[in-house]
């Protein structure tokens, strides 16, 4: 038996072992199947009541493939490491978000 | 037929329902609410004026004619028995096709809606059973509701969750907790990774636990879950009550706490109060959660009652953002096409006919929000492949037992759902299938989760195989 520790979690599969960029690039092309528009954003010290975080440049319109998204998301991680960041997917025909993961954690945050 | 003629021209007696009331010819109009029952009539009466005997009884008909009957105008105002279709392998039973002029009923009220509809045709000595199997409420009626609170998108929004379904619990044992080691429960519950948890229908305000109790204690368990998860936490605090002015102290005090969601029993507690609650829950910002509590009763027999997908039809007209809708694979029964036809005209906005799914009428919603599918009941982790594959994301999945009864307590039990889930939601986005794949996709992640690899050694071995009930 195992009490369970406490954690910070951020939403879809954050229960889940950190992502590496190919699972990443999965979970995107699921979007591009879906006819989904992807986005990337970053927040250093997000609350659970916070629905928006700051947008990475703006939704990637213009994105092809798992791979242009995923230099976006380097990009970002580069420029803000200090920041979560999570790779959002907005459908302009319900027009709502449809998917929300994360993808980037500080190096100082708690562990998963 | 028995007549008597009075001078003043005005034939008293009693006339054969069809003559009025049986129009094969008629043409339903868009704005016409349309009604498919299963008729079985007593022995004798013939098809065509056992469906006029409904059309009448559920409209402008009496038994016996009526002076005052010549002051209006029948034409506007009956309804028409428009079709009668034999069922194959029923001899004494058929469908009638029922047509009702707009003007029957009132704005915004499901409540006279039903009482027409569902009222005293269902005890007429005519008929030996009756069931309505569908309605098709047409959208000028529809746009005189405001329908659910929120809805699937906004509720989305509010919680920040996407692209996966919401899981909930419900906390057991459904009676006799205190206040204090129920909201325990709820803590624990959500802070192993549950976005819900849930009041027992039957937990209103009894003497082991009161109202107010309950709720300080189970925000707090929000709050705290909330704070440590960094994930939106909810408990849909039940506000079922025996009179409105108690059921409205209680949203209120549930708003005055900051609680997110709350809960109503539909069906026991009545369509009128649930479209006040509904409507103040749209005013104040609260999402609502209905349980169906008697709905057995009403639409668990084939020939007589009303089949569930009209009883979920009237509470998106009436409103509620979840609804129970059974699970297909857990305890309860429900056969998967009919119970993903209703669920469809629960969320989707414009569903077509499809008589194999039990959808007798095409339904446009004309934007009314939709309400999502609560599967709940008798299931666990196993089950999880399974109800992603069925369900899919716009649904809210509730381990009761399936949590509670975790051997390590409620947190793990929380963790392995919410880890079963999000290994389910990953491989299905992958392309993996779920239905050839899915026991796999649960294995490899209790790899890495303890919490989920005793859960899957508890419940390996359980299986539930129950005859479906409701068939076509």
């Amino acid at each position: 038996m195992k009490t369970l520790s406490k954690e910070r979690r951020y939403e879809t599969l954050s229960y889940l072992p950190p992502l590496t960029d190919q699972q990443i690039a999965k979970q995107i092309e699921y979007m591009f199947d879906q006819g989904f528009i992807p986005a990337v954003e970053f927040e250093e010290d997000p609350q659970p009541t916070d629905h928006h975080w700051t947008l990475w440049k703006l939704p990637l319109f213009e994105a092809r493939s798992a791979q242009d998204v995923l230099n976006e998301v380097r990009e970002c991680r580069s420029e803000y490491s200090n920041s979560y960041i999570r790779v959002i997917a907005f459908d302009n025909i319900k027009q709502c978000q449809m998917m929300s993961f994360i993808v980037h954690k500080p190096s100082n945050s708690r562990r998963y | 037929m028995v007549q008597t003629k009075s001078s003043a021209g005005f034939k008293a007696g009693v006339q054969d329902y069809r003559l009025t009331y049986y129009t094969p010819d008629y043409t339903p109009k868009d704005t016409d609410l349309l009604a498919a029952f299963r008729v079985t009539a007593q022995p004798g009466v013939p098809p065509e004026e056992a469906g006029a005997a409904v059309a009448a009884e559920s409209s402008t008909g009496t038994w016996t004619t009526v002076w005052t009957d010549g002051l209006t105008d029948l034409d506007r105002y009956k309804g028409r028995c428009y079709d009668i279709e034999p069922i194959p392998g029923e001899d004494n039973q058929f469908f009638a096709f029922i047509a009702y002029p707009l003007d029957l009923f009132e704005e915004g009220s499901v409540t006279n809606m039903l009482t027409s509809i569902v009222g005293n045709v269902f005890g007429f000595k005519a008929l030996r059973a009756l069931r309505l199997e569908d309605l098709r409420v047409p959208v000028a009626y529809l746009k005189t509701f405001q329908g659910p609170p929120h809805g699937i998108t906004v509720e989305r929004d509010k919680l920040n969750k996407y692209g996966r379904p919401l899981l909930g619990c419900t906390i057991k044992p459904k009676l006799g907790l205190s206040a204090k080691n129920y909201g325990r429960a709820v803590y624990e519950c959500l802070r192993g990774g549950l976005d819900f948890t849930k009041d027992d229908e039957n937990i209103n305000s009894q003497p082991f636990m009161r109202w107010r109790d309950r709720f300080l204690f189970v925000q707090e368990a929000i709050e705290k879950a909330q704070a440590e998860t960094n994930e939106i936490k909810g408990h849909y605090l039940n506000v079922t009550a025996p009179t409105l002015e108690h059921m409205m102290e209680r949203a209120e005090f549930a708003k005055e706490i900051g609680t997110p969601i709350i809960m109503h029993d539909y069906l026991t507690g009545g369509f009128t109060a649930n479209t006040t609650l509904a409507r103040w829950c749209r005013s104040n910002g609260l999402l609502l959660h209905i349980h169906r509590a008697m709905h057995a009763v009403i639409d668990r027999q084939k020939n007589h009652g009303m089949h569930f997908r009209v009883l979920a039809k009237c509470l998106r007209m009436s409103g509620g953002d979840h609804l129970h809708s059974g699970t297909v694979v857990g305890k309860l029964e429900g056969e998967r096409g009919i119970t993903m036809g209703f669920v469809d005209l629960m969320r989707e906005d414009y569903i077509e006919e499809d008589r194999s799914r039990g959808i007798f009428f095409t339904q446009d919603w004309a934007s009314m929000p939709g309400v999502i599918p609560v599967a709940s009941g008798g299931i666990h982790v196993w089950h999880m492949p399974a109800l992603v594959e069925i369900f899919g994301d716009d649904s809210c999945l509730q381990f009761g037992g399936g949590t509670l009864g975790h051997p390590w307590g409620n947190a793990p039990g929380a963790t392995a759902n919410r880890v079963a889930l999000e290994a389910c939601i990953q491989a299905r986005n992958e392309g993996r299938s779920l239905a050839r794949e899915g026991n796999d996709v649960i294995r490899e992640a209790c790899r890495w989760s303890p919490e989920l690899a005793a859960a899957c050694e508890l419940w390996k071995e359980i299986k539930f195989e129950f005859e479906a009930m409701d068939t076509l």
